[in-house]
């Protein structure tokens, strides 16, 4: 694996530094993730197939991917609307109190997860300040898959905001000033010069944040409810196994994860990568 | 080009009317935009500085100059030290080489980049157990050596590089690739050198990404909880994080401490938020005088 | 673009300051380890280091001790315990330090790590140097043996299976009882919410499943299928498994959801004393279970580093008079008839099944109920 990215097309560039740069990034790549990584392969390699296929196909683990995978797919969806329209706000706009809500934007990171997902839960708890509103409504926000959705879209929106940000500062006004000049409308503006450049960022924050998700253990196990079948995620069964010594158990489940994550992300980078070449190459 | 600059400095000056929205259009989003951040973010931040100064500020300051509570600040700083400056040097080799550069494979190392934000904290937790833990591939020959390395500060640094190490890589990697490569070929071709051409082209180009980047790194190396707690060991005054004080108060009843700890996390952050206005501050006055 | 040279001078210095600093306090960071590292060694070698940290943290734990010995350097242990037990070790450990220095004129810290009973178990076998380890499950302990850091008939190293205090299942219900919670089988009715950790994560939830599996068993003169049943209808009343003890308390007294809470006795007792008298009640069922939670020195790190004399002293001391005491303060059932007499107001007496009497001993109960396809699991997940 670590091999396969040096197998280089002759560079064509003449600008200096690709083996040293790609050399470094290699290397700490190597030590720091994937050599690491390679003992949940090793340790699960301790399975029999049957007993591995027995342990990652068990009906409760199957309901926790799916719990897993969709909420933070919706999670990351949401954050790919409303991230683009924040970075888009805070670019763009003067408004009072801009450089306090800037600064807002990354403290989903600053806060221990564990954190974030107390005080999630307190808000949104048939007793706390907004869940009391709900309620009445016949929405109920903790201990459900909403829940889960709201504690993942409150880690991943920084992904989403701040990648698209500083691409967003970055554009030239010329581009938008010659369509305007061209004619072209406001919105089909955005649609047609601005979208596009945006692209390659929005896809990078909505990767980042469904992956992250997908992991996330600290603010989720708070605001689940963790009710098998139901509000049970996957990570949280990987320490149920912990919890039982089944450390090979426990890294089966991580595998799968790992491996449908990774698939997923390659997905993502694979059309980013697509869509970067059309912007350039237009 | 320049362009992160430039528009960094016309944000004073109102864009020109006509590539703005109507003000309707405009209030209509900023409003939305503050109505999200609101209810994800600002509510559960006020809540826990209304829960921290709720037994007043005698509780709230008793907390934090608690020992176990310095401690924790001290080690999550000392990891913090450690970690990012190593994920940033990574994060902008590896950034050129993507995007400066064609060769194979790349899409699959900027998803291995990416990798480590899917791992489960826990098991970015269990890797380094399974690699130094006593029963682990090199437990043993540690073990003989008397290195320790889990449950201590090396394995808290290790778990917190892993879970942070994409940041810094992921923030420059769309960026630099908009910017393309036509500056940096101009500089060579008049006879700039490699370090010459990063310092004077790149880097200025990119560092609002790559402060972004730091940020976030930052940010999140001084809070993460889940790989740190599986490596760490949970003892006092040694080897918790701020994050595992908090969940130790948490866990005592102590409510208003754990949450006015929690509390100092959101300030560290802001700390290195002021850092970053200040070096746009800086930027912003040098340029005219120069320009 | 001709202001270009100028303008990046800023962040190019910033940059490489940071990197320096990152350098050099990476290298403090790994050398100040090693030297905590050594200082351990030290201790084990027979106390030939010169320790200030150490022995300033010493006479901190203890100023008003006469320094009469002072031959002995000072020496450290590491107690490596589960979650309810802070309180109970903090007030411990500094009757033990005063102990020691007047028995033997030596310092010691002791230094406590707390955490879920069956992850501090994994970090002990991972490598976490504990000198002694406190759990919740003899189960937990087991594993340790198992991985021959512990010697396999740690149970008869000290009195009462090793377990110098006990506890038990109780129900902590709102103020005035108004679902009029008595006995186990009023948390199977319908309309009744239960709040109980998961028994797959949380050592004290255990204990719960196993009181309740317990009772229904001998109401049903040892049917398996009813007792199966009734666990069933039980876990069906319960709207949230959190994954610690600590958890279900927050969720059933800060956040006011259910109407009882099944829970360690020592935890209900803390919890009536710091979260509010006028606001919760203690029901004790008519059958409960004697929870044991154990004690067991770490035999190979304690040969290790020289610290088995003072690890061994330690946990027997649990077993002394003014040690029971602080147990009793601390809620805990004292194991000592003395003291038990004399706070039997506040540990009501009542039936008590056991482990090993009723369940055959832990890895029984552990691989029949709670391993993956037990009988736990087969109460979520249809057709299993």
């Amino acid at each position: 694996m670590t091999s396969s990215p040096k197998k280089k097309a002759k560079p064509r560039s003449v600008l200096p530094g690709f083996g040293l740069s790609l050399g470094f990034t290699v290397f700490y790549l190597s030590i720091i993730v994937i050599i690491p990584l390679i003992g949940i392969f090793v340790k699960t390699s301790g399975l029999t197939p049957g007993q591995f296929w027995d342990t990652v196909s068990n009906a409760r683990v199957v309901a926790s991917y799916k719990i897993s995978f969709l909420t933070s797919f919706y999670a990351a969806l949401i954050n790919l609307v409303f991230g683009l329209l924040i970075a888009w706000v805070l670019v763009r706009y003067q408004f009072p109190g801009k450089k306090i809500i800037d600064s807002l934007i990354d403290m989903p990171f600053a806060l221990p997860t564990a954190v974030a997902g107390i005080s999630l839960t307190a808000i949104y708890a048939p007793n706390g300040w907004v869940g009391q509103l709900l309620e009445p409504l016949g929405i109920k926000v903790a201990f459900t898959p909403l829940g889960i959705t709201l504690a993942l879209i409150f880690i991943g929106l920084p992904f989403v905001v701040r990648t698209v940000q500083p691409v967003l500062q970055d554009l030239d006004n010329e581009v938008e000033e010659a369509a305007v000049m061209l004619g072209a409308f406001r919105w089909s503006t955005f649609r047609r010069v601005v979208l596009p450049e945006l692209i390659p960022p929005l896809l990078t924050g909505f990767a980042l944040a469904f992956a992250r998700g997908i992991g996330e253990y600290g603010s989720v196990v708070f605001i689940s409810g963790n009710m098998p079948m139901k509000t049970e995620i996957a990570p949280l069964l990987i320490m149920t196994k912990l919890e039982q010594f089944d450390y090979r158990g426990a890294t089966a489940i991580a595998l799968v994860m790992l491996v449908a994550s990774f698939l997923l992300l390659l997905l993502i980078n694979y059309l980013q990568w697509r869509s970067n070449r059309r912007v350039v190459s237009a | 080009m320049a362009g992160a600059v430039t528009v960094h400095l016309a944000e004073k000056s109102a864009r020109p009317k006509h590539i703005n929205e109507s003000i309707v259009v405009r209030i209509v989003l900023i409003s939305i935009a503050l109505l999200f951040l609101g209810l994800v973010v600002l509510l559960p931040l006020l809540s826990i500085f209304i829960e921290a100064f709720k037994k007043g500020t005698d509780v709230y300051f008793a907390a934090l100059r608690d020992p176990d509570a310095l401690s924790a600040l001290k080690l999550t700083l000392l990891t913090a030290v450690i970690a990012v400056p190593l994920n940033t040097v990574f994060g902008v080799a590896a950034a050129w080489a993507i995007s400066k550069f064609r060769f194979r494979g790349k899409n699959i190392l900027i998803t291995l980049i990416d990798l480590p934000f899917a791992v489960s904290p826990v098991i970015a937790g269990l890797v380094f157990i399974l690699l130094f833990g006593a029963q682990g591939f090199l437990g043993p020959w540690l073990s003989d050596h008397n290195i320790q390395i889990m449950f201590a500060l090396p394995g808290i640094v290790l778990a917190t590089t892993f879970v942070t190490f994409p940041f810094v890589a992921r923030e420059l990697i769309p960026l630099m690739q908009a910017q393309g490569v036509q500056e940096e070929e101009a500089a060579a071709s008049l006879g700039a050198k490699g370090w010459q051409i990063f310092w004077r082209v790149t880097l200025p180009n990119i560092k609002w990404g790559l402060l972004y980047g730091v940020i976030l790194c930052n940010a999140r190396a001084m809070g993460e909880f889940g790989a740190v707690s599986v490596v760490s060991g949970h003892i006092r005054g040694e080897t918790n994080t701020l994050p595992l004080h908090i969940e130790i108060l948490y866990n005592e009843y102590q409510f208003s401490a754990s949450f006015a700890v929690a509390s100092l996390l959101v300030m560290l952050a802001v700390v290195t938020l002021i850092v970053k206005s200040f070096i746009e501050w800086k930027t912003a006055k040098q340029l005219p005088k120069e320009s | 673009m001709s202001n270009m040279k100028k303008r990046n001078v800023l962040p190019l210095k910033s940059l490489m300051i940071i990197i320096a600093f990152a350098i050099a306090l990476t290298g403090c960071g790994w050398n100040s380890n090693n030297d905590s590292g050594n200082a351990g060694t030290s201790n084990q070698a027979g106390n030939d280091g010169k320790t200030d940290a150490n022995a300033s943290n010493g006479n901190a734990a203890e100023p008003a001790a006469s320094n009469n010995g002072g031959s002995k350097k000072p020496v450290e242990l590491l107690n490596v315990s589960y979650d309810p037990t802070r309180e109970l070790y903090a007030a411990y450990n500094k009757l033990f330090a005063e102990y020691w220095k007047s028995e033997k004129g030596q310092d010691v810290t002791i230094k406590q790590s707390h955490a879920g009973s069956g992850a501090q178990a994994r970090a002990v076998i991972d490598g976490l140097k504990a000198d002694v380890v406190t759990l919740a499950l003899g189960y937990d302990i087991d594993s340790i043996a198992q991985k021959e850091l512990i010697s396999s008939d740690w149970q008869q190293q000290f009195d009462n299976n090793s377990s110098p205090y006990t506890s038990t299942i109780v129900f902590l219900v709102r103020k005035g009882n108004p679902k009029g919670i008595k006995d186990w089988n009023d948390l199977v009715k319908p309309g009744v919410q239960v709040i109980t950790p998961n028994p797959k994560t949380s050592g004290g939830a255990r204990w719960n499943y196993l009181a309740a599996w317990g009772y229904a068993l001998k109401q049903n003169n040892g049917d398996e299928a009813k007792a199966q049943e009734f666990v069933k209808a039980l876990f069906k009343n319960v709207p949230v498994l959190d994954t610690g003890a600590r958890g279900s308390t927050t969720t059933f007294v800060e956040k006011g959801i259910g109407d009882v809470l099944l829970a360690w006795e020592n935890e209900a007792l803390l919890s009536v004393k710091e979260l509010g008298k006028d606001k919760f009640e203690i029901v004790y069922p008519s059958l409960s279970i004697l929870a044991e939670p154990p004690v067991a020195v770490v035999d190979k790190n304690v040969d290790k580093s020289g610290t088995r004399e003072v690890a061994e002293a330690y946990l027997d001391y649990l077993y002394t008079e003014p040690a029971q005491q602080v147990i009793a303060q601390n809620f805990y059932r004292p194991t000592l008839a003395s003291v038990g007499e004399q706070y039997k107001d506040q540990f009501p007496d009542i039936p008590m099944l056991t482990i090993d009497d009723d369940f055959g001993g832990w890895a029984a109960a552990q691989a029949k109920h709670f391993a993956d396809g037990g009988v736990f699991d087969k109460i979520y997940v249809p057709g299993s």
